[in-house]
């Protein structure tokens, strides 16, 4: 298939879709509190276009920060690791057991400790925690995937650890820490997403917040629109992702190998 | 004058697996000496044992006049795929924190040695498998080594790539006077490339003959056809049946 065509099938089967949409919801005169119509979805995303960019701009600053935190936590983290056995011996099991407990269930506990007044700071670890261990757990295993004639090659000629670390057991690590970047960047808006919904009214004012108040209300075409912020917005991290592993790995990587046909 | 020598040499690993010795051995410098032995008789480990990077369990290695700036070469290109073929030559120099100027111009000037100009920012995956190899030796040659350790390197390439970079190793060897010390299954390939052949039994690995052959001062493609090189390439062989006879 060619590349225009690659883009051009999907559009088309979503406008193919969203008119089947508007027309069975006329046609059957579906009320628009059970399902609302593509029209009304985006009327009530013009009408509250002001607020529910507010709310997207604050989902947004809780997953970035929460990302953030774990890309450099877990870089951090599992460089420790690599240095040190006895540290990742000691440490491993309780970034497991972080990882297997349900965050909805640890974050009332986290709202608790931090205190409604610092809502925000709640929600950012929250999310980190749902976003730390993929990054942790991958950036571990790549840099521990270094080819071992090239740290023997090193160490003939008296390279330190920092010399290995930095300039072999890094870049080897780099397409393992990308991919999994491209899923703790989704989770982390998993992680806001479930904070906000968990943290309730009057505090989060997230695009969550928005969805549940909305549904409270049976304001049912502004829970869409907020969904489709919320989708939209879950597309663009993982395309700026994407892109970014692109720019980094395309010159070298075998996955960005052009195949010959 | 001897430039290493091995005295009472065994390498036993943890797992209890004698691979090697004890094996006594003196190369000059200068020579171009070929370890050859069936597959598992410790030749990469003794390889090893010389560079340092793998410790003796009993006996010596010794450099009379000082340890050389070592080079060496894998079975494998062990590239960086990331980095193209000049950053991957300079890395030694890079290692030694020479400065980036002069590096990049020393790099440049082992690659060129091997036939690769205007391959300086070519990364790995773009080269044939030849020139990855070529790429590997000119990083072991931007150090400029005094002694040059060769663990079978063209042993996946194919023949006529094969010959052509056993006749630009023999001229990296002449221009500088370098000291080799090749690992090879291909007996073949030692009767070529060396004045001296040290064949090897099935592990642990002892010696079993040590050949001197015609020094390899100006060979080429012909000398393949010489008596001399099928008499040295039978001596080899004779050699090599008799360490397998003996184990069996």
């Amino acid at each position: 298939m060619n590349r225009a065509l690659k883009i051009i099938v999907p559009i088309a089967v979503g406008i193919a879709a969203l008119t089947l949409w508007e027309f069975l919801v006329r046609h059957y005169n579906v009320q628009p509190f059970v399902l609302p119509a593509p029209s009304a979805i985006w009327a009530a995303f013009i009408e509250n276009f002001g607020s529910l960019m507010a709310s997207l701009w604050t989902t947004l600053r809780i997953t970035l920060a929460a990302f953030a935190l774990a890309v450099t936590g877990g870089v951090a983290l599992a460089v420790l690791f690599s240095q040190s056995r006895r540290i990742e011996t000691a440490l491993y099991p309780y970034a497991v057991i972080l990882q297997v407990t349900p965050v909805v269930a640890i974050a009332p506990l986290i709202l608790i400790w931090v205190g409604f007044e610092r809502i925000n700071l709640a929600l950012v670890i929250i999310a980190w925690i749902v976003a730390f261990f993929p990054i942790l757990s991958n950036t571990t295993l790549g840099l521990k995937s270094a080819d071992h004639n090239l740290i023997d090659l090193f160490r003939l000629y008296g390279a330190s650890r920092w010399q290995i670390m930095w300039k072999l057991q890094l870049p080897t690590a780099l397409p393992f820490l990308l991919g999994a970047m491209k899923v703790s960047g989704g989770l982390a808006l998993i992680g806001a997403v479930v904070a906000e919904f968990v943290a309730g009214s009057g505090t989060a004012t997230g695009l969550a917040w928005r969805i549940v108040e909305a549904g409270n209300r049976l304001q049912i075409a502004k829970m869409f629109a907020a969904l489709g912020l919320l989708a939209a917005l879950g597309i663009a991290i993982f395309s700026a992702l994407s892109a970014l592993e692109w720019a980094l790995l395309h010159r070298w990587h075998e996955s960005a190998l052009k195949k010959e046909r | 004058m001897s430039l290493l020598s091995l005295t009472a040499l065994t390498k036993t690993f943890a797992n209890g697996v004698a691979a090697l010795g004890p094996i006594n051995l003196s190369v000059n410098a200068g020579e171009f000496v070929s370890l050859v032995g069936p597959s598992g008789c410790g030749k990469s480990t003794a390889l090893r044992v010389i560079a340092g990077l793998l410790a003796p369990s009993a006996g010596t290695v010794e450099f009379p006049n000082g340890k050389p700036e070592i080079g060496f070469v894998f079975q494998e290109p062990t590239l960086m795929p990331w980095a193209s073929a000049l950053d991957n030559a300079r890395l030694p120099l890079d290692l030694k924190h020479v400065n980036r100027g002069e590096a990049d111009a020393r790099a440049a000037r082992a690659l060129a040695r091997v036939g690769l100009s205007g391959f300086e920012h070519a990364f790995p995956r773009e080269l044939s498998g030849g020139m990855k190899m070529r790429v590997s030796i000119a990083r072991a040659m931007a150090a400029e080594p005094k002694l040059l350790l060769m663990d079978e390197p063209f042993a996946a390439l194919d023949e006529l790539t094969r010959q052509s970079l056993n006749d630009d190793l023999l001229k990296l060897w002449r221009e500088d006077s370098l000291t080799v010390i090749f690992v090879t299954h291909s007996v073949y390939e030692s009767a070529y490339l060396s004045g001296r052949v040290v064949v090897m039994t099935p592990r642990p690995g002892r010696i079993e003959a040590d050949i001197a052959l015609p020094q390899p001062i100006a060979r080429d493609a012909n000398y393949r056809l010489t008596p001399q090189f099928a008499e040295g390439a039978g001596e080899v062989s004779a050699a090599l049946k008799r360490a397998m006879q003996a184990a069996a």
